[in-house]
């Protein structure tokens, strides 16, 4: 028996709070769960700062993985399974890309790449196929084996179903994070049928379809996920959150450039401040290892690093207010000018920061737009997309909803010093302008 | 601040304005895999690399009223028009983006067709191969496109040509 084929000799499951059980029969899968660059995942929060506001929110990419690895499996071996349309062949390059799709991702992904502009995707390519123990785990089913997975997580693998089952605008990613992010945050938004709309997903020509019966169920699907975005991924709070990391790191790599002498050097960051990093550099990182250096450089004698880490480990948070840069973008000007005059430096502690979703979309035949719609299976084998027979889903589509914040640390404008200044700039923020 | 919004801005008024949204798309990619310093995230979507990202800011400074999106029936198709307004020209001006003017790259760029740029940008998302894979990708991905031998040379040259500029 090839390795691609060969079975674990008693099947192995993870209990799930989520899908209850998560089975595993493929040696490959299971090895691969026990690569250490899997198991790194355990040590990356799902939901990054999120739990500074959503205390249960604790869980890693690591469950989140698993989660879209058992859907995958679900939809190849029971509802795909037979179906003329669905190639099997497919099986396990599609289980192992649902498995690792996350792989890259790095410690509180979302404000660590913006600071060090790199790119998840580009690392969880490199880890499928550099020197590792997943490369090395893949390689055993076939030579070009690790390159079709990434290629799949890439989305440019050629089958297109099995592309669209990772990464689609109904996709077994989407699916596992709205359930599992709302069991952890204690929601109770993010629930939908998903037994309903795994039983009438059918392959067809490139895509994946709904058969028009669950659209009802597809409909759910999409609520939730709007109403996930709004109430707990775009929470202004996590938020606050997010801009104090960018800054804390945006501050060591200004410090470190300019020769600062840390008391505890950021070595785990050199590599990222001057782009000279490898792939061990990147798998070297995870949220424990910079919440040490968190934690310690709450004690630098650099008062800004110092004050933005203890903000961060102890939840002093930046209040913040509503934000129309249309038509403030000036008065963010005079805003910063007088946040200087104060002796607050505007770069740390004066932030803006803007969110957006598209809840849905579709792609009119002629038009210019990118994302796949999502295709109900009529009765008579016709193919309908989905706002055109939902009013529900036509009253989301194509509208994107935009959130401005602007970020500040209250508690420094009303402490003595400079307080004609501080009053000022608080009646700014308070009085609407801004 | 803002200043991701201001090299949006800068770029387009530095292009003299942009017409579609999908060249739109790929002029701003060719730049940034160029090293200029855009920070909208790129994955590949139907029509090549795409930014979701991109593709929200700039309906953001559409509804701050910085750029203007007009739309032109093309017969079989629709286009999105794209200029900077005179309030956008206050905002760059106000907010000075930290981005190098390339008005010889964006007028190279422009001069291209949308179906050019797809391919150009297609061949840059796949710089990490070697050039017969690099092709060999291209045609798996865009096969229905046809793009001939001819077109794929002068996507190269074209590429060449914009690398001489030392665009950062």
């Amino acid at each position: 028996m090839s390795y691609a084929t060969q079975k674990l000799a008693e099947e192995k499951v993870f209990k799930d709070p989520v899908h209850r059980y998560i089975h595993v029969r493929d040696q490959v899968i299971w090895d691969l769960v026990n690569s250490k660059e899997f198991q790194r995942l355990r040590r990356i929060k799902q939901l990054g700062t999120s739990y500074l506001v959503f205390h249960g929110a604790e869980h890693s990419r690591f469950n989140h993985s698993l989660g879209v690895y058992e859907i995958v499996r679900r939809i190849s071996d029971d509802v795909f399974h037979g179906r003329p349309e669905w190639d099997e062949g497919e099986r396990l390059t599609v289980l192992c890309a649902a498995l690792l799709h996350d792989l890259g991702h790095g410690p509180f992904s979302h404000s660590f790449e913006k600071v060090f502009d790199v790119d998840h995707e580009e690392f969880t390519r490199a880890i499928l196929t550099g020197d590792t123990e997943v490369n090395s785990i893949l390689q055993k089913v076939a030579p070009d084996f690790p390159a079709d997975v990434a290629e799949v997580i890439a989305k440019t693998y050629s089958n297109k179903q099995v592309v669209s089952l990772i990464s689609s605008q109904i996709d077994a990613d989407r699916m596992d994070y709205l359930q599992r992010d709302a069991y952890y945050t204690g929601v109770s938004y993010g629930h939908f049928d998903m037994e309903r709309i795994l039983r009438v997903m059918r392959p067809l020509d490139d895509q994946v379809v709904i058969k028009s019966s669950g659209m009802h169920a597809v409909e759910d699907y999409i609520m939730s996920r709007y109403q996930m975005y709004w109430q707990v991924y775009f929470h202004p709070v996590a938020r606050s959150a997010e801009v104090i990391l960018r800054k804390i790191l945006q501050r060591a790599k200004e410090l470190s450039e300019n020769g600062y002498e840390f008391q505890q050097p950021p070595t785990h960051f050199l590599a990222f401040f001057d782009r000279s990093f490898t792939l061990a550099d990147y798998l070297a990182l995870d949220e424990g290892v910079l919440m040490t250096y968190f934690q310690l450089w709450i004690n630098e004698r650099d008062p800004i690093l110092a004050d933005l880490c203890e903000r961060f480990v102890n939840r002093r948070l930046f209040q913040y207010v509503d934000f129309d840069p249309g038509t403030d973008y000036k008065k963010l000007g005079e805003l910063s000018a007088l946040f200087k005059k104060a002796g607050i430096d505007p770069e740390y502690y004066l932030i803006d920061d803007s969110t957006s979703d598209l809840p849905y979309d579709f792609y009119r035949p002629g038009e210019e737009e990118e994302r796949l719609p999502i295709q109900l299976l009529m009765p008579n084998g016709d193919i309908k997309e989905l706002s055109r027979l939902s009013q529900i889903v036509d009253a989301i589509s194509g509208k994107r909803r935009t959130d401005y914040k602007l970020y500040f640390p209250a508690e420094l404008l009303i402490d003595g010093k400079k307080k004609a200044i501080k009053q000022q700039i608080l009646e700014m923020l308070r009085e609407g302008g801004i | 601040m803002l200043q991701e919004h201001a090299r949006i801005v800068d770029f387009i008024a530095t292009a003299e304005g942009v017409t579609g949204r999908k060249k739109l798309q790929k002029m701003v990619y060719i730049m940034k895999k160029l090293n200029v310093p855009f920070r909208e995230k790129y994955e590949f979507h139907i029509y090549g690399p795409y930014s979701e990202e991109l593709t929200a800011r700039i309906e953001e400074l559409c509804d701050m009223g910085f750029i203007s999106e007009a739309l032109e029936d093309k017969g079989s198709y629709v286009q999105y028009k794209y200029a900077v307004t005179e309030e956008g020209m206050e905002f760059r001006q106000a907010v000075a983006a930290s981005i190098p003017k390339n008005p010889e790259a964006a007028a190279l760029l422009n001069a291209k067709s949308a179906r050019f740029l797809e391919l150009a940008s297609t061949l840059l998302y796949f710089d990490h191969l070697e050039r017969e894979e690099q092709i060999a990708k291209l045609h798996s991905v865009k096969g229905k496109l046809n793009f001939t031998e001819t077109e794929i040379e002068e996507a190269y040259r074209f590429l060449g040509e914009l690398a001489q500029l030392k665009l950062a």
